[in-house]
């Protein structure tokens, strides 16, 4: 990490006077402003405190001592970006698969709720033997799973101008850790009657949020996780329980979950009617697509980026419902010839994968693109493959496209942009 | 690319298995699905307690397309009127709004053609429209509608909607029977796995 410092003094305003940064950004903390490059090579401008002006050589000056939480260093400030009903995940910031839980994507439907994990309780009843309720502390009784998987909203497509992150365009997937109990588990404890072939899943924020799911995927792998990343499940993301249906779109994967009925037919909910549902061809609605297909993204380099000549590394995520990626593939010439890509191992199940493609840069303009292959044999198509196959009129769910970065001969790289 | 036809096989095969036999599975930190043994699993672990009727009763706010779930009471759309124009107006708008105006909810009741999906071109069912207001609306007062009043907003989402009539009275007999213009539309996911993008 470079920086390069200014002292509050030298720098004037446009009237010749010495103008304080620390009113310009508002926080009495504040001691100068640091030009940072991040490890990117990203210039961003950043706040530093008089306490952290003062380690010039950290040679010279003990550090604080132990503490009780660890904090991310100041220089490195990675957010999501919100909008009135998501906020989405810094994909461009990040390393490797795990997403880090306070960067997690968020969708929820009526806010975050405030839930007492001492008064939580889950209910299963419905076409059950014995209806039961079990306290948190009992879920956390029964036999336990650790599972790493993606989770990712199905409206996860944004477009429509060249200066787009990775994080704008696709920033509603995030992979965790997870644990919890299996459903299976559950559904065994309360005996569920052979007849029952769906089971609707509520939580308990304001939206007492509704979805309808196939009984089959509860015996399959569902989950009710209580923890992420190996602490108690963030508040975004569920706290003190949710369910988890890996690989099938996130709205499925009902948050602060207090109730699961077991029934012969769907619900017909308004999640699964009027929303999550997209038009396809001959003016038909499909409803219930669960499933999300395979995609990647290039995260580096991507817009904001600029490049310099020579050798870097081409690095993104790949990622499949329908299991695991079986290979990635890069472009770096619009698609007219395709390299394999390394794949990290392990590659798991439903997982964010990453991959990596070594690219020399020797000046021109050229497009990178990426597309995944998954062990289904799906192959990610092009936006205009979508189009062939679902219509123009298709909506915003489900659009997996393979994503492009122009480079232009001055370094700059752009999404190039397919659709609204 | 066979190997992999044989792993999805297999999945299906398990899931087919039938239901009364104690099975089991679970995911290996690899993500791996396998099933466990569970005879060496007790019976039952014992924990949770018997929900009661009264209190699954008082949870079980839900409504399905055959009616299952809809409690007693009714409604006519000129009642429900009035509650919209108090409580939905200033996020849902009216059929005169603009198009462009910027809403904090989706329109509602507009029955000009246009891109928005609306209930009355969109909506597959008319039980969802009871389920969701009483358990979710309004937004910054959720669940404090009574059922009365939610059976009197249904009735005047659907004649806002052109689908029912003025005097049309919406219970527990007749939300059922209501068929939403765009039910025929809707398929289930006619994806097939695979290779083929769909």
């Amino acid at each position: 990490m470079e920086e390069h410092s200014k002292d509050i003094n030298q720098d004037k305003g446009s009237m010749g006077k010495p103008i304080s940064r620390r009113i310009l950004l508002g926080g009495a903390a504040t001691a100068a402003v640091v030009m940072l490059k991040s490890s990117y090579g990203q210039i961003v401008q950043k706040a530093i405190t008089q306490a952290e002006l003062k380690i010039s050589d950290p040679t010279k000056e003990p550090g604080p001592p132990p503490g009780v939480l660890g904090t991310r260093s100041t220089f490195e400030q990675p957010v999501k970006k919100p909008s009135d009903t998501s906020s989405r995940t810094p994909l461009q910031d990040l390393f490797g698969t795990i997403t880090p839980s306070d960067l997690h994507y968020e969708r929820h439907h009526a806010g975050v709720p405030v839930i007492d994990p001492h008064n939580y309780t889950l209910t299963i009843h419905g076409m059950v033997e014995k209806p039961l309720v079990f306290s948190l502390a009992e879920l956390k009784r029964f036999p336990s799973v650790t599972r790493t998987f993606f989770l990712e909203c199905s409206g996860n497509y944004r477009g429509g101008k060249e200066e787009m992150t990775p994080q704008e365009i696709c920033g509603l997937t995030s992979q965790s850790e997870w644990t919890g109990v299996m459903l299976s588990t559950l559904f065994r404890e309360v005996g569920v009657k052979p007849k029952a072939s769906w089971f609707l899943a509520e939580g308990s924020d304001a939206a007492v949020m509704t979805r309808s799911v196939p009984v089959s995927k509860g015996w399959e792998d569902a989950m009710i996780a209580y923890a992420q990343n190996g602490e108690a499940i963030r508040p975004e993301q569920g706290y003190p329980a949710r369910l988890l249906l890996p690989g099938w779109e996130g709205n499925t994967s009902v948050k602060w979950l207090r109730r699961i009925e077991l029934s012969d037919q769907p619900f017909m909910t308004r999640e699964e009617t009027a929303k999550y549902s997209e038009a396809v061809k001959d003016g038909k609605i499909r409803q219930f697509s669960f499933v999300m297909d395979a995609r990647s993204i290039i995260t580096y380099p991507a817009y904001p980026q600029q490049l310099q000549k020579g050798w870097m590394e081409i690095r993104g995520i790949a990622w499949s419902g329908r299991g695991k990626i079986y290979k990635v593939e890069v472009s770096t010439n619009g698609g007219k010839t395709w390299n394999a890509a390394t794949l990290q191992e392990p590659v798991l199940d439903k997982a964010h994968t990453a991959f990596r493609y070594l690219w020399d840069w020797k000046g021109g303009e050229a497009e990178l693109m990426s597309r995944a292959i998954d062990e289904t044999g799906y192959v990610q198509p092009t936006m205009k493959q979508l189009i062939d196959a679902r219509g123009k009129d298709m909506g915003g769910y489900h659009l997996n496209p393979v994503t492009s970065w122009l480079v232009q001969r001055d370094g700059r790289v752009l999404f190039k942009t397919e659709r609204q | 690319m066979n190997k992999l036809w044989i792993v999805c096989s297999c999945l299906i095969i398990w899931s087919c298995r039938s239901d009364d036999q104690a099975r089991h599975v679970v995911v290996t930190t690899t993500g791996k699905i396998i099933s466990i043994d569970s005879a060496s699993w007790p019976s039952s672990f014992h924990l949770g307690r018997p929900a009661s009727p009264a209190e699954i009763e008082k949870m079980d706010i839900d409504v399905r397309p055959d009616g299952v779930g809809l409690p007693a009471g009714e409604g006519k759309a000129i009642a429900g009127k009035v509650i919209y124009m108090t409580k939905c107006v200033a996020c849902h708008g009216t059929d005169t709004t603009s198009p462009d105006a910027k809403l904090l909810g989706p329109v509602l009741v507009s029955t000009k053609p246009g891109k928005n999906k609306t209930i009355g071109n969109y909506w597959p069912y008319a039980t969802t429209l009871f389920d969701y207001v009483r358990r979710a609306m309004p937004y910054n007062e959720p669940g404090s509608l009574t059922n009365e009043e939610v059976y009197q907003l249904t009735a005047f989402l659907l004649q806002a909607n052109k689908v029912i009539g003025e005097n049309e009275v919406m219970n527990a007999k007749t939300l059922p029977k209501v068929v939403m213009p765009a039910q025929n539309r809707f398929i289930p996911d006619d994806r097939r796995g695979g290779a083929e993008v769909r």
